[in-house]
């Protein structure tokens, strides 16, 4: 993201030299990525499925840190790339298609990162509890792996062509 | 303002030793519900002149008075009254208060613009007494947004991984100070990241971003903290409630924050010609510039 001003309102002085096209495709990975890490998980695994646990008490204080990094990154990226797209918005006409892909990209890169280094690696917690999880992790990171080259290929099928003049 | 609600009256059935009526005189209690009472009433009432005389240098928005009096009453129903009583006895409780006293009030405060009131309203030898007061090199690293996370997230590390939990169930006085504390340095740390009021030293977005996402891990990290390791005295299933209440809360509020942040750069970056339509229209009307 760009800087903004010192003061809220103040010109920032940068409304020309803003790479739309990049900025789209950046909006949807931070939007696609924040929602997985904030609404995914809270909705889906904690409140629906209840797989997850607050806390399931097992963590290291590195792992522990480790989550609440990711918890307020989540958060941030989520609200910062809906502000992005709407900048992308009131500059030009938004390529939703393109943007869209992005969004399945981000989804698919948060859920792989997540199940390989929050779950595997760090150990912060694990999809669900009293199960074999070797098929949990396999449907998880497949899953991820397949949400993620999806989103790619989309956004390489939409490359905007090359500016003429 | 219930003042009655911490006498002896206290929950024997609650576990957790703060013990309402031994070891301090209960007196300590009751004045520091009317210090809070009149504290409360007096920046009411001292908004309510200030906006009125504010008025006569042009128009002073209704919400950012709506805001300062939704902030004073989240601040009152954390220090006196029902909550404030439950408090006592009850971690969740405590936790409601500290989310209205140190987040949701602050935020509320600080969107009131309480200083611009103030520039307003002051003869013009006292705004400007003030104007430099703000700009003093002490305001400036107390305001500066690492500054105003450390103290506010500090505290709230201090409070609930030392015995200062239990102490300040126990004596008026540190309870007091560590309600002024949470409540001031709230103010500091909302005031810095989503000011509305003029500040000569604001930091850039990317500094208050970044701030804003290490206070709001730390947070969650404390609270996840508390819930495996309850404050002393506080039992296991009342930390672990009150710990959620922190950690979901706090993320209602952080998110708020967030919005409030970005939306900032929003309004920062808009473009100056709002009707462009492609990308190259920038690089052209640069060209005419």
């Amino acid at each position: 993201m760009s800087e903004g001003g010192t003061r809220r309102g103040a010109p920032a002085g940068q409304g020309a030299d803003v790479d739309l096209d990049r900025r789209t495709v950046l909006s949807g990975v931070l939007f696609g990525a924040g929602v997985a890490a904030s609404m995914i998980d809270l909705f889906v695994f904690h409140l629906g499925l209840q797989w997850h646990h607050f806390y399931d008490l097992s963590t290291t204080r590195v792992a522990l840190l480790a989550d609440g990094v990711f918890h307020a990154f989540g958060w941030f990226v989520t609200v910062a790339g809906l502000f992005l797209l709407a900048d992308v918005r009131r500059r030009a006409a938004v390529r939703w298609a393109r943007w869209v892909g992005a969004v399945v990209a981000g989804v698919g890169l948060f859920q792989l990162l997540d199940g390989v280094v929050s779950h595997k690696l760090l150990g912060i917690h694990q999809i669900r509890y009293g199960v074999d999880l070797l098929l949990y992790d396999v449907v998880w990171i497949g899953s991820a792996a397949v949400l993620l080259v999806a989103g790619l290929v989309v956004v390489r099928r939409t490359r905007p062509a090359p500016a003429a003049g | 303002m219930t003042v009655a609600g911490h006498g002896p009256g206290h929950d024997p059935g609650v576990p957790g030793g703060h013990d309402a009526s031994g070891g301090f005189a209960p007196s300590g209690w009751v004045a520091l519900d009317v210090v809070v009472v009149l504290l409360l009433a007096g920046a009411g009432v001292a908004y309510g002149v200030g906006a009125a005389r504010a008025r006569g240098r042009g128009p002073w928005p209704w919400p950012r008075t709506l805001s300062w009096y939704a902030g004073a009453a989240c601040v009152g129903a954390a220090l006196v009254g029902p909550l404030a009583a439950a408090a006592r006895g009850a971690f969740t409780a405590h936790m409601a208060g500290h989310v209205l006293l140190g987040m949701l009030g602050p935020l509320l405060l600080v969107q009131a613009a309480p200083v611009t009131v103030a520039l307003r309203a002051l003869p013009v030898a006292a705004a400007r007494r003030l104007t430099r007061a703000l700009r003093a090199r002490p305001v400036r690293v107390l305001t500066h947004p690492v500054t105003a996370a450390v103290l506010d997230g500090g505290g709230l590390w201090l409070l609930y991984t030392t015995a200062l939990y239990p102490r300040m169930h126990a004596s008026a006085l540190v309870h007091a100070a560590v309600h002024a504390h949470v409540l001031l340095a709230g103010y500091l740390f909302t005031a810095a990241l989503v000011g509305v009021d003029p500040d000569p030293h604001r930091a850039s977005v990317r500094v208050r971003a970044a701030v804003l996402v290490a206070f709001v891990a730390a947070h969650s990290v404390l609270a996840k903290w508390a819930y495996a390791h309850p404050p002393a005295g506080v039992p296991g299933g009342d930390a672990r409630q009150g710990a959620q209440l922190m950690y979901y809360a706090g993320d209602v509020v952080d998110v708020a924050l967030m919005v409030l942040l970005l939306a900032g750069w929003y309004a920062a970056a808009r473009p100056r010609t709002p009707a462009v339509v492609a990308g190259a229209a920038g690089a052209a009307r640069r060209e005419a510039a």
